[in-house]
């Protein structure tokens, strides 16, 4: 298991109130993101294992471009990942982003 | 927090939904009535399992198995539904913990249900012996909570069957409603060629593995009690439905389905496939089962194989 | 320890328990004076399939009909569940949940149930006997046997040896009395060489009345480190809504 993280500065705080989402199952090729309204609203933190090992570079890319296009601040995403692809886990992220923010109606 | 811990829902009304293909927090948000799901050690509680790191293989934050509480067509029930896609759904010692805890105070709690929503390949390997202590500890649970009163409703249609040890804990219920794809079986397709030779199975034949052990042939046969389209829509209405015809456990019970079961074995004990089962039953062209859609299916199988109430 | 010896070391007033052709154990015996057991099982390493379940589940409801004082013993050398498509068409599942039934309804009636495990077990007759009584004590050969090493390494795609050395380090996966111990399925390990009747009577004195303990006794000997404090804390959060 390889163990990442990445801290950013957001421009803004994620909307909505709820304060955890869950989304995704970890399976072969697939993760699970889970989702908390827990730091300061200016930050955002994505820590993860992954089963496949040496894709760090990769995944710090795919976490930028995903944090430069949502500015999810406020938000810990933390990952179980069985080896998604880099498309998967975008969508994943976005998934995760846009289900905290739903609000109760 | 009621709905934060909620995957967002798959596109579409609830009866479109493919109960095979949803996932357990998609099949639990449209099985129940929303937003009345509660859960309890949800994922940020990161309860994992402490043995998959042994074998370098990744957690998941609720160990597959979801517990909590909701409401089902405005009464309060106890729910827990197994993630077939992670570990194929199973018996860990934390994800079969959570259940029997489930169990231990639905004892208690009068006149409660408990859903659940089988999804199971199992006892999981890496943790077997963990795995199986904890289905005899469910098991155990189960059949306390029933002699109390309480109703147990299993649901099985997900990808990974009921199998094993899981097949065992479904034989415990009250009530099972099964839908086509349902498989239940305790000893899976692979397991029966690997120990006994294609002669004997034929893992590979997919009809086969369905006829024998899927939904259908369990609902004729009496080892499902209703059947469900593989829809969330028709197990949420077959499982109200199934609360009304739970029946407490006891030893009336158990001589009932001593009954039953005998005259099961004496009925198709000969018989060597499930299109001779059928054909006993009476059903005139059992070759057309398998293709049947749902409607036609219940009627048929109403007619056939009444469910037999008190002897479960 | 063979079957024969330990009826004889069990009842030393006598006994009628017989094995039959099909493997399965049943009879009874005086393990004191007056003290009569109930004797149920499995011998010769026989796979568990519906015929036997069914005969078996009969004779505990017979027993239960008569509402004896108990104990009921379970002695096991069995195989695994019965592979077979016959079986699996019958609907296996089925008969072996309503075995594992009888044993626990017999003990909700207040009859003690106790398993003896002598020689081998696995998976789903394990769990449809054994694991079903209320204490499951086991002499020093027995093999009890969740899965296989070969199997599991079949399936992990691990080498064989990688997981004899991982079972070295942890009880939850491979096989064998020691680590079922440790994991709270096997009670207690008897003493061969002395009376299996004294033992009994001992075990019987010490029943403490009720709940399933196992996963306590897993907790308190490093063999399940988490399961007695999740189930409880699921259990506490259920009761507190109702």
């Amino acid at each position: 298991m390889e163990r990442l993280s990445f801290l950013h500065k957001a421009e803004r705080r994620a909307g909505g109130r709820r304060p955890m989402a869950i989304v995704g199952v970890v399976a072969s090729g697939n993760l699970e993101v889970l989702v908390e309204r827990v730091l300061p609203s200016t930050e955002c933190v994505v820590e993860i294992a992954t089963t496949a090992h040496g894709f760090g570079e990769v995944w710090r890319a795919v976490v930028a471009d995903f944090v430069e296009r949502r500015s999810p601040g406020g938000l810990k995403f933390s990952i179980n990942d069985g080896g998604a692809r880099p498309d998967t886990v975008a969508l994943r992220l976005a998934q995760g982003a846009r289900t905290i923010e739903i609000d109760t109606l | 927090m009621t709905e934060a811990t909620l995957s967002p829902p798959l596109a579409g009304a609830p009866s479109l939904i493919s109960w095979y293909e949803a996932t357990a927090r998609q099949r639990l948000a449209a099985l129940l009535d929303p937003p009345s799901f509660d859960e309890f050690l949800g994922p940020d509680q990161r309860e994992v399992s402490p043995h998959l790191p042994i074998f370098d293989l990744p957690e998941q934050f609720d160990d597959g198995m979801i517990v909590g509480r909701g409401l089902l067509d405005g009464c309060p029930v106890l729910v827990a539904a197994q993630e077939g896609r992670f570990m194929g759904g199973a018996f860990g010692e934390v994800h079969g913990a959570k259940l029997t805890g489930l169990l231990r105070a639905a004892r208690d709690i009068p006149g409660v249900t408990v859903l659940i929503l089988f999804d199971t390949g199992g006892v999981r390997l890496q943790e077997a012996n963990a795995g199986e202590l904890a289905i005899a500890e469910i098991m155990r649970a189960m059949i306390e909570a029933r002699r109390a009163g309480t109703r147990v409703v299993g649901l099985i249609g997900g990808r990974a069957g009921c199998y094993g040890g899981g097949g065992l804990i479904a034989g415990c219920c009250s009530v099972l409603v099964v839908s086509e794809q349902g498989r239940i079986s305790v000893s899976g397709p692979e397991v029966i060629e690997t120990n006994r030779g294609v002669e004997e199975f034929d893992a590979r034949d997919r009809a086969l593995v369905w006829r024998t052990m899927g939904g259908k042939h369990r609902r004729l046969i009496g080892g499902a009690d209703l059947f469900a389209g593989d829809s969330v829509d028709s197990f949420r209405a077959a499982a109200i439905t199934a609360i009304q015809r739970a029946e407490p456990f006891s030893q009336d019970v158990l001589a009932a389905e001593q009954a039953r079961l005998k005259e099961r074995l004496s009925r198709f004990g000969a018989c060597t496939d499930a299109t001779e089962v059928w054909a006993a039953l009476g059903i005139e062209r059992p070759e057309l089962v398998p293709a049947m859609v749902t409607d036609d299916f219940i009627t048929l199988a109403n007619s056939k194989q009444e469910a037999h109430r008190g002897a479960r | 320890m063979g079957l024969d010896d330990i009826l004889v070391s069990l009842f030393p007033f006598g006994h009628d328990v017989v094995v039959a052709d099909d493997g399965l154990i049943l009879g009874s015996g005086f393990f004191a004076a007056e003290r009569l057991a109930e004797v149920v099982g499995l011998a010769k390493r026989t796979a568990l399939g519906v015929e036997g379940a069914l005969a078996l589940a009969g004779r505990l409801l017979e027993i239960l009909g008569r509402s004896p004082e108990g104990p009921i013993l379970v002695l096991l050398d069995s195989d695994s569940q019965r592979m077979s498509k016959r079986d699996e068409l019958l609907g296996l599942n089925e008969f072996l949940a309503h075995l594992a039934k009888a044993l626990i309804l017999a003990d909700l009636n207040g009859i003690p149930t106790i398993g003896v495990l002598y020689g081998h077990t696995a998976a789903g007759a394990f769990i449809a006997t054994a694991l079903a009584t209320r204490i499951l004590v086991a002499l020093p050969d027995a093999e009890p046997e969740v899965m296989d090493l070969p199997s599991m390494a079949r399936i992990t795609k691990l080498p064989l040896a990688v997981l004899q050395d991982k079972a070295r380090d942890t009880p939850v996966f491979a096989p064998g009395l020691a680590n079922l111990a440790q994991t709270g399925a096997v009670h207690k390990t008897w003493n061969p060489s002395e009376s299996l009747s004294a033992q009994l009577q001992e075990l019987l004195m010490q029943l403490d009345p009720g709940g399933d303990r196992r996963d306590i006794l897993g907790r308190e000997r490093n063999g399940r480190p988490k399961a007695a404090e999740i189930a409880s804390r699921v259990e506490a959060l259920a009761r507190s809504y109702a």
